[in-house]
């Protein structure tokens, strides 16, 4: 094993990690504040990037404001599903909205598979050119996916783990009646979680268009790996999500050069780990 | 001003919160048949009764956090049937839960800071540590690391900084050891000198003799006596009664 070797697969890990943590990001939000298996997540994911492609090609809206316009309208059309969908079910078990989500992922992915076809269309990349560290060539791009990556969890954690705003999220989970009597609308403010996890998988689909291309099926593959992340992690814990996703993006890389036939599969070992020894996660859930 | 004082003001203040005819149901069942009484401004009134009676669900009815409801709840004249619990609570209602309700997640201080001023006129940090000295020594203490009293105490704390002023304690003596018990009560005559309304749910009759201006006796989901605190001392065994005591 070379060292150039070793530090392209830790960058390509860290690069998938980004994404990986994104997501598991916002699945952990939407579970830790809603207690919601949000399985529309994926479908989030893709149709941010098919989004900001339809933007593109039809309005010629530039990547750039497409980063911000296309996490928008996922946001407002999750918000629109959680009022009609999953607000009726919420006093239910968590299993009916499970399968709502999933029904909707299903329906949604199906939808645009036939409408634009199930093979992936390109997507530019907005920043041309990269630069050449020794060991590998890193196109810009991939590195500004890893820093906005990076600079959005860590905003995130603050803003749910040290601000008012946070406490208010992490109290309505514990007791929603509690912290309606102290004159909190929390109906509204579990629309708006369902939407800004909802936006923050838009977000990701925007930023992977570049990298991964723009398919139906873009979701559904990354989703079952978020899920495996969001279990090792702490269901629900934010941190966990975070720190999980980037770990088991770079583990993933290792793994190619180590064992390539594994890399697809050593995350799952690795959730059947922690369900066996730790069920509450690597971190607990807040 | 002194406790009689006090609680003679309070007997001549206007109504600020008017129960009409309420009834309640969780579910198919109902479980309050026709409540009335009034709560004056600057008055400490106890729903008294036996375990099941309604107390705690006449509480939660006029939160509406029991939303299946009828008749009428007026608080200052405005209506609060048909309104969600946080538009309740923006009317100047505050809610201390039986279970206490301390989130485990939150340390005490951000669980003192987490309810939101709605009104002027709210106790400072300092002033509600003034009251709870415990409480200050424990800031930084997950909330429900506290003894029973402490999270009792916090629970009561955090409401005052909302600004509302009628609070609704519901058994804040519940499980607690008599010397707690005592140290509440006391808390509740400082809360009540400074003006506030208080609605309180009591099953334990010599703690709520001793804070209280008038008793509601409520039995099978409605109001069977309402006793002035005069009349209680003159004769207990009026009130003794109802409670099986």
């Amino acid at each position: 094993m070379t060292v150039q070797l070793l530090a392209g697969q830790l960058l390509l890990g860290l690069i998938n990690g980004s994404f990986y943590a994104l997501l598991s990001m916002g699945l952990a939000i939407i579970f830790g504040l809603m207690n919601v298996v949000n399985f529309a997540h994926g479908a989030q994911y893709m149709i941010g990037a098919f989004t900001a492609w339809f933007l593109l090609t039809n309005f010629g809206v530039p990547y750039w404001a497409a980063l911000v316009i296309a996490p928008l309208i996922v946001a407002a059309l999750a918000m629109i599903m959680e009022r009609l969908l999953l607000r009726p079910l919420s006093n239910l078990d968590h299993l009916y909205g499970l399968l709502a989500t999933y029904a909707i992922a299903l329906i949604v992915e199906g939808l645009v598979r036939q409408r634009y076809g199930a093979t992936g269309i390109p997507y530019d990349s907005p920043i041309k050119g990269g630069i050449h560290l020794g060991f590998m060539f890193l196109p810009w791009y991939r590195l500004w996916v890893v820093v906005f990556s990076i600079v959005t969890c860590v905003g995130t954690w603050f803003l749910i783990e040290k601000t008012r705003l946070g406490a208010y999220l992490r109290a309505a989970n514990e007791m929603p009646q509690i912290v309606e009597s102290f004159g909190i609308n929390v109906p509204k403010m579990i629309t708006l979680t369902y939407g800004f996890g909802a936006g923050l998988a838009a977000l990701s689909g925007v930023l992977a268009a570049p990298i991964y291309q723009v398919s139906p099926s873009m979701g559904s593959n990354v989703m079952i790996v978020v899920f495996a992340i969001v279990v090792i992690g702490g269901m629900g814990s934010i941190s966990g999500a975070i720190i999980t996703g980037y770990l088991l993006g770079i583990v993933e890389g290792l793994t190619k050069i180590v064992y390539p036939e594994g890399a697809n599969m050593v995350v799952f070992v690795f959730m059947a780990a922690a369900l066996m020894w730790r069920p509450d996660g690597m971190m607990k859930s807040n | 001003m002194s406790e009689t004082a006090l609680k003679s003001s309070a007997a001549t203040a206007p109504a600020m919160l008017s129960v009409e005819n309420l009834h309640a149901w969780y579910a198919e069942s109902k479980v309050l048949h026709g409540i009335n009484f009034d709560v004056r401004e600057g008055e400490l009134l106890t729903l008294i009764g036996r375990n099941g009676a309604g107390k705690t669900t006449t509480l939660r009815a006029i939160m509406g956090i029991l939303q299946k409801r009828t008749g009428s709840i007026r608080i200052n004249g405005d209506e609060l049937i048909g309104k969600r619990t946080f538009e309740i609570a923006r009317k100047g209602i505050a809610y201390c839960p039986e279970e206490r309700a301390i989130f485990s997640s939150l340390s005490v201080r951000e669980n003192l800071l987490l309810p939101p001023v709605l009104k002027p006129g709210g106790l400072t940090e300092e002033e509600v540590f003034e009251i709870f000295p415990n409480l200050l020594r424990r800031a930084s203490s997950q909330g429900t690391k506290l003894s029973g009293g402490e999270q009792q105490m916090l629970a009561l704390a955090r409401i005052l900084r909302t600004g509302s002023r009628l609070l609704l304690l519901d058994e804040p003596s519940e499980g607690l050891a008599p010397v707690v018990v005592k140290e509440i009560g006391e808390m509740i005559l400082k809360i009540k000198a400074r003006g506030y309304t208080v609605l309180l749910v009591e099953q334990n009759l010599r703690f709520a003799r001793k804070v209280a201006d008038r008793h509601v006796v409520i039995e099978n989901g409605a109001v069977a006596d309402i006793l002035t605190a005069e009349e209680v001392e003159r004769a207990p065994e009026r009130i003794q009664s109802y409670l099986g005591v």
